[in-house]
């Protein structure tokens, strides 16, 4: 496992920011052993951006607490190129620190120098166009607001590897439209790794480079599509439609199947 | 395929800005006049109200050894006041009562905590605590009279049993409180173990903690209170307890009624002065006190 999170951008001997091989998960439920996901392996590139779609129960969540470190497979490995920073549908920002605080308190936690964090803070809300909002309250900021200083604060780690649990999905569609041309913007900007987790297809297609189908229960790889369409897209473009109703297809598919048994 | 003529990136700013501007609504303090109308006023209608109906009743009963007038407890306070006795009285008791709730913070604190964080301690003595705090902390004065005796320690022993469960069960209602995903959250930062506790648990809890302190408060004074009327001795200077007890000793009525009315007023008081804002800020700066 690449432990460190100092190594340079350019270094050849990490391959990957992400690398999942035979990972298993199953849980103890008074049933039995129920397994939730199910030889997943998968590789995330440096710089890439990866969206795992999948319906209810394919353990997207699980896969992404994996990912996380915040649980551990039950077998197979997962190897990442340091701590990921992980973002939430909810914004999860800590309500007793204003927005800038709350950026602050993830660069003290990586050890940046005290005289260093406030500078810091203002590029990041700056990168996120919350210029000014530093002295904001959590509960004085809007749910697109939040969820771009939730972003502000999950850059502010300096992962290599972003992840994200359907961070836009309780969010208007507006909005959410927005922040999808940010996400992509800032992705740009920072070269960062994605792994987004969604179920909205569109919002796959929309975003990634590569889109991952995980069936359900238990969570397999059922498909890939590598999505070849230029950035700036819109959702609303005719490629981004067509890929999705292909896709649409296929997970309906796997749907389906659970209900003829 | 590109369908527009902006670029997306570049349109997404301007509609951000829009949106944030659309979604946000501008907070403002109430006026002077809101909180004098809304606050101030009904409780001194509600004082003026109280004081009409005792000064009426007081031809009624007709016996100053049973209902003084108003008159006669103002004299009552006016007395103690020339003779510089009134600041005595309360700072003796506001001082051992405010000693021993810092006592009862320092020991309280770091109870709950463990309680809370460690499931042993938790099954151990969890149920015992929650217990404790409903027995009346005058049921500890006779025990810490023959422990220690008749002296300070006693009084902060009694403070400490009553406020302690209090406090430490306030923090461990709130520690439970906080949402499992601060803890997630704080953990993909990378505060775990002691940073976690110091830079999510203790903040996200806050509220419940306050409201522990607040009732720790309002048991510190009232076994400070039992404590005084039933051991006191003059060596220990005159609190308000102890003025309690000797009014109804020397059968002084208009005393009896100051000094009920000074214990009532000090921890009111301090109530307003010390935990009131603290707890209105916590809520306040999380978003959690809606205004009416």
């Amino acid at each position: 496992m690449a432990t460190t999170t100092t190594l340079a951008k350019a270094d050849e001997s990490v391959e990957y920011a992400a690398r999942l091989e035979h990972v298993s998960k199953s849980f103890a439920t008074p049933g039995g052993q129920q397994l939730v996901l199910d030889d997943i392996t998968l590789d995330v590139a440096p710089g890439e951006f990866v969206t795992l779609l999948g319906a209810s129960g394919c353990g997207k969540s699980t896969l992404l607490n994996l990912v996380a470190g915040l649980d551990r497979p039950t077998t197979g490995s997962i190897a990442t190129d340091g701590r990921p920073a992980l973002m939430f549908q909810e914004h999860a920002l800590f309500p007793w620190l204003t927005a800038g605080k709350n950026i602050e308190l993830a660069l003290k936690l990586r050890g940046v120098a005290k005289n260093d964090r406030r500078d810091k803070a203002e590029q990041l809300l700056e990168l996120v166009r919350l210029k000014g909002a530093y002295d904001k309250r959590v509960h004085e900021l809007s749910g697109g607001m939040r969820q771009r200083a939730a972003l502000a604060r999950a850059l502010a780690q300096e992962s290599r590897l972003l992840l994200m649990d359907e961070p836009f999905s309780a969010l208007d569609a507006i909005t959410r439209d927005v922040l999808h041309d940010e996400l992509t913007r800032i992705w740009q900007e920072t070269g960062v790794s994605v792994l987004f987790v969604t179920h909205n297809v569109r919002e796959a297609v929309r975003l990634a480079q590569r889109v991952i189908l995980l069936s359900s229960r238990p969570g397999r790889i059922a498909r890939e599509w590598e999505v070849g369409i230029p950035q700036p897209r819109r959702i609303e473009d005719a490629p981004v439609a067509e890929l999705s109703l292909e896709i649409t297809d296929v997970l309906r598919g796997e749907i389906r199947r659970h209900g003829q048994h | 395929m590109a369908s527009t003529e902006t670029t997306p990136a570049k349109d997404a700013g301007s509609v951000e800005a829009g949106l944030d501007a659309l979604e946000t609504t501008a907070t403002s303090r109430p006026t002077f006049r809101q909180t004098f109308t809304s606050k101030i006023l009904p409780p001194i209608i509600a004082l003026a109200v109280v004081l009409v109906a005792w000064t009426l009743l007081v031809p009624v009963v007709d016996d100053p050894s049973k209902l003084p007038s108003p008159t006669a407890v103002g004299d009552a306070f006016k007395d103690a006041w020339l003779k510089g006795d009134l600041l005595g009285y309360i700072w003796t008791s506001v001082s051992r009562g405010l000693l021993g709730f810092l006592f009862a913070l320092a020991i309280g604190t770091p109870l709950g905590l463990l309680v809370a964080r460690v499931k042993f301690v938790r099954a151990a003595i969890g149920p015992i605590l929650s217990g404790l705090q409903s027995l009346p902390s005058v049921a500890w004065v006779p025990p810490a009279v023959i422990w220690l005796g008749l002296n300070n320690s006693m009084m902060y022993a009694v403070i400490l049993l009553g406020a302690v469960p209090s406090i430490a069960n306030g923090l461990v209602s709130g520690v439970d409180q906080v949402p499992p995903l601060f803890l997630r959250a704080g953990r993909t930062m990378g505060a775990t173990g002691v940073k976690g506790i110091w830079h999510v648990v203790l903040p996200a809890a806050m509220p419940g903690y306050v409201a522990g302190l607040k009732q720790g408060w309002a048991f510190s004074w009232r076994s400070l209170m039992a404590a005084e009327i039933i051991a006191s001795f003059p060596d220990l200077g005159v609190g308000l307890g102890q003025l309690l007890e000797n009014a109804r000793t020397a059968s002084d009525m208009a005393m009896v009624f100051e000094a009920i009315i000074l214990i009532l007023f000090v921890g009111i008081a301090i109530d307003l002065l010390i935990f009131s804002p603290l707890e209105r800020w916590v809520l306040r700066s999380r978003g959690l006190l809606v205004k009416s």
